[in-house]
């Protein structure tokens, strides 16, 4: 450490020098305290992007860019054996759910296209399309991870089988349960990774009613949240499309 | 009677110092945010509760539960601010070489211990030492390990397909998140550690961290 004499008289010069500090240090705490204050209180984003002051959506969004840009697809998520895939898959959420008059036997999943056309796919249709498993790590925003296995159809599968070349360019995909009542948007390549299946199965077995029946996305590739449960609809957007957990504060990618 | 002045921490080390505060204060309160909505971790032996973390009364305190969209939208923004400041506070420190007074000398340990000993009382005379005693060094270096570790255990287990990699070498993607958070919990500990320490050190030491120098009365030294 560098050291200097100095006289009695220099003393207070260097005192006074050190208030000064105090006074520097104390100004730009508050500052900062004003800066928080002011980020803390911003109206809140609406619409799409809602639940969170303007600049952190900026800044997620921000993020979004750079992992999106950096994504890889052929990165692909550990598989297990099935032995270590849980008996009781644990069930978190039901929004989107709650139709009492739902029928999955009666159910078609809706498929729009870009030229404003529509078709109905029944799961019958779907089964005839190569099955695709996968035994993951599922992994929920809140924090939980569980090891299950699942069944269906690869997304990347199903645009081919269905002619979707024009609609897999587009930016997003958007998917709701057939109440509405619960919506995601995927961005394209997350939806087209190889691991992205429209299950039908889990555990072996065709989906019971709460994980849900008759067919739901699962995406390894983003937390639990994107993973809807009992597609209603399926549809492109080259904006984004709503999604429910977005409206609430969420990042909207998410992505691993 | 005379006196000097001890140059102690460069302005660049004062900033960053004082940067990191409310920056990682933000990470910690952010971060608990996130934690609460799935709150697994306690301290137990066999069955029995020592301490669940967090208490109640702690997440009623910070106003913490229902806050998780909240929470993850600050983390992962205010992140940046931290890996900044703390990679800029490396590059700082080895390029000017104040990385001499921190990394811990030999049988450091050993002298930190006689440090604890003599902080608690128990041990009358303190180990020589320089800018820093041996325990500072030790903790002191730790903790931008910690810091290190934070940012691999995080990035482990916010991208972890495409960072597979890193997840695997934290062991997996659990393991990560309880590193991630024993951690935090380590910062907090450091916290109070280093506030009983800084008060115990009194104003002249205090004073070097906001405007760079002690001020130390000498006694005339005469000739003989």
């Amino acid at each position: 450490m560098k050291e200097i004499k100095i006289e009695e008289k220099e003393v207070s010069k260097y005192t006074r020098r050190s208030w000064l500090a105090f006074v520097n240090l104390f100004v730009l705490s508050g500052a900062g305290i004003a800066g928080w204050r002011g980020l803390s209180t911003q109206p809140l984003d609406g619409g799409i992007l809602g639940g969170i002051p303007t600049p952190l959506r900026k800044g997620l969004e921000t993020n979004e860019k750079l992992f999106r840009s950096t994504f890889n697809n052929l990165k692909l998520i550990k598989e297990y054996p099935k032995s270590e895939a849980a008996k009781k898959v644990r069930v978190n959420g039901a929004v989107g759910l709650e139709e009492a008059s739902f029928e999955p036997t009666q159910w078609t999943l809706d498929l729009q296209k870009a030229d404003n056309k529509s078709q109905s796919i029944t799961l019958v249709e779907l089964k005839k399309l190569p099955k695709t498993e996968i035994i993951y790590n599922f992994k929920c925003i809140e924090g939980w991870s569980q090891i299950s296995w699942w069944g269906g159809v690869r997304f990347v599968d199903f645009c081919n089988h269905f002619g979707l070349n024009k609609e897999a360019q587009m930016q997003y995909v958007g998917m709701c349960t057939p109440d509405q009542e619960y919506y995601v948007g995927i961005d394209r390549e997350s939806a087209l990774h190889p691991q992205t299946i429209l299950a039908y199965e889990m555990n072996g077995k065709p989906l019971i009613a709460e994980h849900d029946a008759p067919l739901r996305l699962i995406i390894p590739i983003k937390y639990g949240v994107k993973s809807l449960k009992r597609i209603g609809s399926i549809y492109f957007d080259n904006e984004k499309p709503s999604d429910y957990w977005a409206e609430r504060g969420y990042d909207y990618y998410i992505g691993h | 009677m005379s006196s000097k002045i001890v140059f102690k921490h460069p302005l660049a080390t004062r900033w960053m110092h004082w940067l990191n505060f409310p920056i990682l204060t933000i990470m910690i309160w952010s971060g608990t945010l996130i934690y609460w909505a799935n709150d697994v971790y306690a301290l137990q032996i066999g069955n029995f509760v020592l301490f669940k973390f967090f208490p109640e009364v702690v997440y009623k305190w910070f106003n913490i539960p229902y806050r998780l969209g909240e929470g993850m939208a600050y983390h992962f923004v205010f992140m940046w601010a931290f890996m900044l400041n703390g990679f800029l506070y490396a590059c700082y420190t080895l390029i000017s070489g104040e990385w001499r007074d921190l990394i811990p000398q030999k049988g450091a340990l050993r002298e930190s211990w006689q440090v604890v000993l003599h902080d608690l009382g128990v041990r009358k005379q303190l180990p020589p030492q320089s800018k820093y005693n041996a325990a500072q060094r030790v903790s002191y270096s730790a903790i931008i390990v910690m810091g290190f570790g934070s940012v691999l255990t995080g990035f482990a287990i916010y991208k972890p397909v495409q960072l597979g990699w890193l997840t695997a070498l934290c062991g997996g993607y659990e393991v990560a998140r309880a590193v991630h958070f024993i951690l935090t919990i380590g910062y907090v500990l450091f916290f109070f550690v280093h506030l009983i320490q800084v008060i115990r050190a009194g104003w002249n030491n205090f004073r070097s961290m906001v405007a760079g120098f002690e001020i130390v009365k000498e006694k005339e030294v005469t000739d003989i």
